[in-house]
């Protein structure tokens, strides 16, 4: 994608804010937040399937263990956010160092099994942790304090902290793929063999990036918790997993702007469909509204049928592997 | 005996009842081209996984240069100077050439844990690609997609790609494989003109080559090694010949 | 611990065991011949038990609603398979999870909006008494029948695939596609039938179980992942992993949640058995799985050549 309309979009998300406030629709800030912290979610995913070819079920876990580590400590009285969500990166990065070092000594299915395994352990953990809410969840007293005079828990700030933190991370992740170790971990996905054969540690490399997008996953998490309030160990739970696989290939699988394209639109197709009744479709199926996911479903098996290379694929130009796509 | 660049000894391998490698002890001394041959099925190929790496064996040490390199996996045999090409073409169809060979320099200057700066702003990287792909024969070929590169040129990208990696010690297993005689005396030269600068073990087929090239040749048949010794005496040995040709061609 | 509720809680593993063996058969030869990973396969076992429930209802015969669900189900299953599976084969893994993955979004809903949320199945009254298995120990007769039922199907199919033309072509077919292929067995119908057996099989699982569990949308998904474990266990493409792997789990995780935390709080303070106790019980499996993938990455009887 050229640099201009990422700038205009960048400039529109900058200025949005403040025209919503000044249209009284201070809710879809809240909601613009959520979806940024998804395509943050969704990009740290990207890296690993994307551009790394690992086909990670459990990456729900990093996300749910960076919400549940900003989200105890906030419990216990930690509430700067300068320490409650680095830490919520390393714990999620840890966990990664873990799951990773056994799973990515398996291939095919049998990683995408016990990668849904470790996620699923991780679930039902969260699910026994009965001083932090356990089935329940947790409800968190406040958001995480900035200092600086800022305040989280003003909508708005936050909306700016999450944009901040977004285009942080996408660039970061961008400058990580064009360099040394990004082009090894594609070379490695189109043919890890002979990787090996001409002197490349594969597993270190593969683990590295494992880690670095579980890291940006608890990251995403983090503001996760902060966002609403609350963590609940659904976050966790391998559906979860899906849904963010789901924004990966909607927006384009090793894509700059997968995971931001994806987490747009399915999240505005989601909230489209629970909150703007369209009258011709519910003249066809009155309840439509609580079956959104049945068009999700659709979309997605649409996408993956006929649009495998997802949104971003329609539109960018395909250029040749390994110099980048975008 | 003179002590080689690479020394295997005794090495074994067996695959439930089936016996790929029996004992095999070979020496490769530097800058020989010494090539391995045999009849189909005799365990060429298994024999260069175990070499390469790719395959711990059984029982049995390999040496190289001093270093004894029978446990460790294949990227550190790399770094120490021993690599391989392939008998199916193994490489990146999807990337061009350019970014085939530069993904073997980069392995071998320097760490690819590297987060920052992008990697195509490294010209010495591309240049010393460039030479390698001239070296090889695709000069002009740089920008094309290596999967849409013709059979012969994909192989001499293969062998490239090994080459890259700055070896000691090359195994090149069948690298003239599907080639026709044009491209077969391409292939023959460059491997030719490598003579000086780095050790070659070299399975092949083809016995014209093998002729033209071998400084010592070594007869592998079910696993075992039945004879080593120059081309000419290889060619008139009577055991080889039986291998090759049944019985009544020794007698 | 008495004898008595290790003996019960035995049959209990080996029930669900053969159960899951129903699910994790279909499972293992779809992926092991057509080399698919099938997410909606627990769609299926939904889709049959809602089918069971209704023709139930509708014929007030408990075995006539579960016979006709199994057909009902096994063409369901096979039209999926013409019109959207069919397309997944040459296709690498991830767009088959996430195509099969929609599938299960798409089943959810669309049983939602057919039936509701849930259709309750009721264990039929001639098998709702209990039966007096050893003096003192009664069990009830309808987990017997499934027992029963289960081991039946077991029988069958190890007839079907080691004696019969069908399941040699079968289990060819499992261990080498491309050699079936070259041998002139016609692929696409073969694959229509088998995909339509194992939803038959799902839906023989799904009726028979719908007394013991609800029958609710979402069922399906849980199961599943069982199931896929199961497979991982056994070894994909083997029938015989499945029936063993089946077992296994079935076993390890009714013994683990009905055992663990009470054998935990024998040796843990109570607070930490009570915080453990369960979640270790759920994760056991999984941790079996990892452990065969760390010792046998194939499985336990790989059926791949």
């Amino acid at each position: 994608m050229r640099r201009a309309p990422v700038l205009a979009l960048l400039a529109l998300a900058i200025a949005f804010p403040l025209v919503a406030k000044d249209y009284d629709a201070i809710y879809y800030v809240s909601f613009a937040s959520r979806v940024m912290i998804y395509a943050l979610a969704a990009t740290s995913l990207n890296l690993i399937l994307g551009y790394g070819g690992m086909i990670s079920f459990g990456h729900a876990a990093f996300v749910g263990a960076g919400a549940y580590a900003a989200g105890v400590l906030l419990v216990e009285g930690i509430t700067s956010a300068w320490i409650g969500w680095p830490a919520a990166m390393a714990v999620s990065a840890l966990l990664a160092l873990a799951i990773g070092a056994v799973s990515l000594r398996t291939r095919g299915v049998y990683f995408i099994m016990i990668t849904l395994a470790f996620a699923q352990m991780a679930y039902y953990l969260t699910v026994s942790m009965k001083a932090y809410g356990g089935e329940e969840g947790l409800n968190l007293p406040s958001r995480a304090t900035l200092g600086f005079g800022l305040e989280l828990k003003d909508d708005v700030t936050f909306y700016y902290t999450v944009l901040v933190l977004l285009v942080v991370a996408l660039v970061l992740l961008q400058r990580l793929v064009h360099a040394r170790f990004g082009r090894a971990v594609q070379a490695i996905r189109e043919n890890e063999t002979r990787m090996q054969a001409i002197g490349y540690p594969t597993f270190q490399y593969k683990l590295i990036c494992f880690v670095i997008a579980g890291a940006f996953g608890g990251l995403a998490g983090a503001l996760l918790a902060n966002q609403s309030n609350y963590v609940n160990p659904s976050l966790l739970h391998w559906t979860q997993s899906g849904m963010l696989m789901i924004m990966v290939i909607l927006g384009g699988v090793g894509y700059r702007y997968g995971g931001l394209i994806g987490a747009v639109v399915l999240l505005g197709i989601e909230e489209l469909i629970a909150n703007h009744k369209i009258a011709w479709l519910a003249a066809l199926l009155p309840n439509y509204q609580q079956h959104a996911l049945l068009g999700v479903g659709l979309i997605l098996l649409a996408v993956v049928l006929f649009a495998p290379q997802g949104l971003a694929g329609l539109f960018a130009r395909p250029a040749p592997a390994g110099n980048g796509r975008g | 005996m003179v002590e080689g660049l690479l020394s295997v000894r005794d090495l074994s391998k067996r695959f439930g009842g089936l016996i790929a490698t029996d004992g095999v002890s070979l020496e490769v001394i530097a800058g020989e081209i010494h090539a391995l041959i045999g009849p189909n099925g005799a365990g060429k190929t298994t024999l260069i996984e175990q070499l390469s790496g790719a395959m711990p064996p059984d029982a049995g040490a390999i040496r190289f240069g001093s270093v004894d390199i029978t446990g460790r996996p294949q990227h550190e045999r790399v770094r120490l100077g021993l690599a391989r090409s392939y008998q199916v073409t193994s490489i990146f169809p999807k990337f061009t050439v350019l970014d085939n060979i530069a993904l073997a320099v980069q392995a071998r200057s320097g760490s690819s844990v590297s987060f920052w700066r992008p990697r195509d702003s490294e010209t010495a990287l591309f240049d010393e690609a460039r030479r390698l792909i001239g070296q090889v024969g695709l000069a002009g070929r740089e920008t094309a997609l290596a999967g849409t590169l013709a059979h012969g040129e994909q192989r001499q990208l293969e062998v490239g790609l090994a080459l890259a990696t700055q070896p000691k010690l090359l195994l090149l297993d069948e690298p003239m494989a599907g080639m026709g005689p044009e491209e077969s005396e391409r292939m023959i030269g460059l491997i030719d003109s490598l003579r000086q600068n780095v050790t070659v073990l070299l399975i092949e087929h083809d016995m014209a080559a093998v002729f033209r090239l071998a400084d010592r040749v070594s007869v592998l048949v079910f696993g075992r090694v039945i004879a080593t010794g120059d081309p000419v005496a290889i060619r008139n040995n009577a055991e080889v010949k039986r291998a090759y040709l049944g019985d009544e061609a020794a007698t | 611990m008495s004898g008595i509720l290790i003996l019960e809680q035995t049959l209990n593993g080996l029930q669900f065991g053969l159960m899951l063996f129903l699910l994790a058969a279909g499972l293992t030869l779809v992926f092991g011949i057509m080399d698919m990973i099938n997410l909606a396969h627990g769609s299926l076992y939904m889709i049959g038990a809602f089918l069971a429930s209704t023709l139930v209802g509708a014929t007030g015969s408990f075995v006539l609603g579960v016979l006709l669900a199994i057909p009902a189900t096994a063409v369901v299953g096979m039209l999926l398979e013409i019109t959207v599976l069919r397309q997944l084969y040459a296709r690498d893994h991830l767009s088959q999870v996430l195509a099969t993955f929609a599938l299960i979004l798409i089943a959810n809903e669309a049983v939602r909006i057919i039936w509701g949320s849930d259709q309750p199945l009721t264990t039929p009254a001639a098998l709702s008494g209990p039966v007096e298995l050893l003096p003192g120990m009664y069990y009830a007769s309808y987990r017997l029948v499934i027992i029963a039922v289960g081991l039946a199907v077991a029988v069958l199919l190890y007839f079907v695939v080691t004696k019969t033309r069908t399941g040699m072509l079968v289990r060819a077919g499992a261990s080498n596609r491309e050699m079936a292929r070259a041998m002139g067995v016609d692929i696409r119908t073969l694959f229509t039938l088998v995909f339509g057996f194992g939803a038959g099989l799902c839906a023989l699982a799904g009726a028979m179980l719908a007394p013991l569990f609800a029958v609710q949308v979402g069922m399906g998904e849980n199961i599943l992942i069982l199931a896929f474990v199961v497979i991982v266990i056994g070894g994909i493409g083997s029938i015989r992993g499945a029936l063993v792997g089946s077992i296994i789990v079935g076993m390890v995780d009714t013994i683990g949640r009905a055992f663990l935390p009470a054998l935990l709080r024998e040796f843990l303070p109570p607070q930490f058995a009570g915080a453990i106790g369960p979640a270790l019980a759920s994760i056991l499996i999984y941790l079996l799985m990892a452990a065969v993938l760390f010792w046998k990455p194939q499985g336990l009887f790989p059926a791949r050549g």
